[in-house]
């Protein structure tokens, strides 16, 4: 099983370069979804299915694969904005600079003190090149709808890790952080809409007026 | 008997809700009633529960499992909790049911909710932070206190000045917290947890112990404002609504006290030069503090600054008592701590009280300038009765609760100055003439405060039409009025509850069985007062006997016989002050303008005069803009774009695993 679990995470080192590379928003929202999706099946493929798994499964799947997209779907067509048209990195480089963290994400998990039955699996180094995706769209995307997808493979990349630990982790803790995710992305939903309104633009790059 | 925690817990739920009543009823008056009988129900239970607490002999403490990485925390209702629950509590009862006269709903529909909320945010907040035993716990509530504080003062302003005065509060205040943080950590790092150790548990001979003394001094002395660290609190104290100011200056400010005592009762083998240090702050922020206070014409700056003059008197105190304790000497130790934390539960009475009646006084006539107001004594009797209360109260002159706590002071430095011969210290003696000057300067700036406010005819308009403040303002003057009457004549009612206290704090004091009566002649101290309050009663008597009978005529104050006086030929507050501004010159650089008077009819002309904060003027603000102009390549770093500011993450980030990864590896 945990094979499978390995190529699933395959899967997500793909849909990284995915988002990295398509500067047309839509894709990348539904690159993220597809991401979430896939995340949130490894959990019962990895350890014995029980209820309190199948319950954190059918939320992830749920608002991760549905929910979010929906929300976000609807603040695209609202500012009616469908690409990202000047990143501070363009799609190449940003690319290049992303296999880049990947192998040294590989690099670096070879060398953590791991337990022994995490020691040759995908999960760590999976969890730090997706964590490193996102930075790095956090980084280059000037669209504040940009970043909320780079926010949200940031997430992704802080799941993984906690797959590790889903036997050890309550179920309480796993809804919190889903429910902090939901309410996180319904208000910069409507921050954008806000900042679109406002100066006719959602470029977050323009919004430097309130330092100090 | 009932659990002292169950009722101070139970009276920090009854603070905390007082604030929504106004939020959400549809009847502004009646929610503001009903905020101000919440705050009265919460004293009460947190009185008692204070009172259960010094009278039972164990302490109880609650643990809260809660979530937060620290550990659990731990609440609990020790001797030196319960006394500063007491002027807590009771200060902000009365401040509650004044604000009902002072800032009525009806009138500020805008402000006077949030004002409430904030009061009773406030009152919790402090609540939590006496009672907390946990570093974490402790610097939530200290950061709600500071925070709301803020915006409890600086609800009502929209004038630049009241959002000066709020910014500086609040940046001054986060820079203790700073030092509070380091404080923290220091301790954690001794301790080794995250709960504060019990009385005496650390020893003070180590450089961590003097660390952690330094660091205790700056955060809780920014609070208390100790001089050179007071700047943020003349100007807060002015601008906020007099009730505010009387929390901050009766009880916020001794939050500052209590962490210092609380940090040092932490400590065994005490060196002795951290007595003297605190002697030397103490005898500097009271003189600074009093002289300053002399030179002011805003009531209420002038009532801020005499609030740095008493915590200096408290502090030194503290110092008396802390060379007592590590020259071995146990009864300065006890006349020491106890006049301190007497004198703070003192400040916090007779302070408020006078900043109530400063708040009466300003809504009569509608300044905060005390050389606008004038013969009010005539036109608000009884505020004027009460702020003279007060005012005899601050100078220490018996028979008021002052008096008693600065002679505990003076008791044990005149017993440091006999029994210090055989270690030949000088600074009992240094320290005594400077207590007394203190007390002096005091006394001619209250001189000067009630006889240019409350005597003579009135200034202005304003005042001349003013009127007495209504029953909501006068209650809460009068109780506190009676609790420094009380004090002051029956000391021996709480010599006990201040035994208790510090020998909770001193665990090696408690064996060698050293009594507050035993060093001083409390009911000396009774029976005196009672015999001068009897002989001022006869002579009033007398005077107004004679008064009766003899022919009354109405005539100018300072008027010299001149065919057409006028109010302003009367004494003003800067004239009387002169002298001692002019003395006090060199520290106080105040800013005159005296214009040129030429000619046999010389036109009309202006004087005036202005004592700024010099410190802050002078020294913090010139010291700054160079720090400005000098980190301006600092500053570029704060550009405001976001996503440098993820930038700076990832790439701190990024050093931290290339850090820990070649730290595996080798």
């Amino acid at each position: 099983m945990n094979t499978f679990a390995d190529q699933l995470l395959v899967l997500v080192f793909l849909l990284n370069f995915m988002v990295l590379g398509s500067s047309r928003i839509g894709i990348a929202i539904r690159v993220v979804a597809v991401q979430g999706m896939v995340l949130g099946l490894i959990p019962s493929l990895i350890h014995q299915v029980s209820p309190h798994l199948l319950l954190i499964s059918v939320g992830m799947v749920g608002v991760k694969g549905f929910l979010i997209p929906a929300l976000l779907n609807r603040a695209v067509r609202t500012v009616g904005i469908k690409r990202e048209e000047t990143p501070f990195l363009g799609y190449v480089p940003i690319m290049l600079v992303g296999a880049v963290a990947t192998a040294l994400a590989f690099l670096f998990a070879d060398k953590l003190p791991l337990a022994p039955q995490h020691k040759d699996l995908l999960f760590v180094p999976a969890a730090i090149a997706t964590l490193m995706t996102g930075f790095l769209l956090l980084v280059s995307r000037k669209k504040a709808i940009s970043q909320v997808t780079g926010y949200l493979i940031l997430e992704n990349g802080i799941f993984i890790f906690g797959l590790l630990l889903t036997e050890a982790m309550p179920v309480m803790v796993e809804a919190g952080a889903l429910l902090d995710l939901l309410v996180g992305i319904f208000v910069m939903g409507i921050i954008i809409n806000q900042i679109s309104q406002e100066f006719s633009s959602i470029d977050t790059s323009r919004l430097t007026s309130l330092k100090e | 008997m009932i659990s002292p925690i169950l009722l101070t817990v139970t009276g920090i739920l009854l603070a905390a809700s007082a604030g929504i009543p106004l939020l959400v009823a549809g009847n502004p008056a009646k929610g503001q009633k009903i905020a101000a009988t919440l705050h009265v129900l919460a004293a009460t239970a947190g009185v008692s529960g204070a009172l259960a607490a010094l009278a039972r002999k164990e302490v109880e403490t609650w643990s809260i499992d809660w979530g937060i990485p620290f550990g659990p925390a731990e609440i609990g209702v020790d001797p030196l909790s319960a006394l500063f629950l007491l002027p807590i509590f009771t200060i902000s009862a009365c401040c509650a049911v004044y604000a009902v006269g002072y800032w009525p709903a009806e009138q500020n529909p805008e402000s006077a909710p949030k004002l409430t909320l904030f009061l009773a945010v406030l009152t919790a907040s402090l609540v939590t932070i006496v009672i907390a035993r946990h570093a974490v716990l402790f610097l939530a509530a200290w950061e709600v206190m500071t925070v709301s504080c803020y915006f409890a003062m600086t609800v009502g302003g929209r004038r630049k000045e009241v959002r000066d005065a709020g910014t500086l509060y609040l940046v001054v205040g986060h820079l203790g917290v700073l030092a509070l943080f380091a404080f923290f950590s220091l301790l954690k790092g001794a301790t080794s947890s995250w709960l504060l150790p019990g009385a005496g548990a650390l020893p003070a001979t180590s450089p961590a112990a003097t660390a952690i003394f330094i660091a205790a001094l700056a955060g809780f002395g920014i609070k208390s404002g100790i001089v050179p660290l007071h700047i943020w609190l003349p100007s807060a104290h002015a601008n906020a609504p007099s009730h505010v100011s009387a929390i901050m200056s009766g009880v916020l400010i001794k939050m500052g006290i209590y962490g210092m005592v609380r940090a040092v009762s932490l400590f065994t083998d005490i060196p002795f030069w951290w007595g003297v240090v605190l002697l030397a702050a103490g005898i500097v922020s009271g003189l600074v503090g009093v002289v300053f206070a002399i030179g002011q014409h805003d009531i209420k700056r002038l009532l801020a600054y005499h609030s740095i003059e008493n915590i200096g008197i408290i502090l030194m105190g503290l110092g008396v008592s802390l060379m007592g304790s590590s020259r071995g000497m146990p009864a300065l130790a006890l006349l020491g701590t106890a006049g301190a934390l007497l004198h703070t539960l003192n400040h916090a009475t007779f302070k408020s009280l006078l900043f109530f009646g400063a708040g009466s006084v300003i809504h009569a006539c509608g300044t905060r300038e005390i050389d606008r107001m004038g013969g009010l004594l005539r036109r608000m009797p009884l505020t004027a009765a009460f702020f003279l209360t007060g005012a005899v109260a601050i100078c220490g002159l018996p028979p008021l609760n002052g008096f008693v706590s600065e002679w505990l002071i003076y008791l044990g430095l005149f017993r440091g100055i006999i029994d210090a011969d055989t270690f030949n210290d000088p600074y009992f003696a240094l320290a005594a003439p400077a207590l007394a000057l203190i007390g002096g300067l005091a006394l001619a700036c209250f001189v000067k405060v009630f006889g240019i406010a409350f005597l003579g005819t009135p200034r202005s308009d304003r005042s001349a039409e003013s009127h007495e403040a209504g029953p909501a303002m006068l209650a809460p003057m009068g109780v506190l009025a009676a609790v420094c009457a009380g004090i002051g004549l029956f000391p021996q009612a709480v010599a006990p509850l201040l035994e208790t206290v510090v020998r909770s704090l001193d665990p090696g004091l408690a064996a060698t069985g050293t009594t507050l009566a035993g060093h001083a002649s409390l009911g000396m101290v009774s029976v005196v007062s009672l015999v001068l309050l009897l002989l001022v009663g006869a002579t009033t008597l007398l005077y107004r006997h004679r008064l009766a009978r003899s022919p009354v005529g109405v005539a100018q104050t300072w008027g010299c016989g001149y065919l057409a006086p006028t109010a302003r030929m009367q004494y003003t507050a800067s004239s009387f002050a002169a002298t001692l501004v002019g003395l006090f010159s060199g520290l106080l650089r105040p800013h005159t303008k005296t214009p040129l008077i030429q000619g046999h009819f010389p036109k009309q002309v202006s004087f005036r005069s202005h004592v700024p904060e010099a410190l802050l003027e002078g020294f913090y603000l010139p010291l700054f803009g160079l720090l400005n102009n000098r980190l301006s390549l600092v500053r570029r770093l704060q550009h405001g774009r976001l996503h440098l500011y993820i930038l700076y993450i990832v790439v701190t980030l990024i050093a931290l695993l290339a850090w820990s990864h070649f730290r595996i590896r080798s």
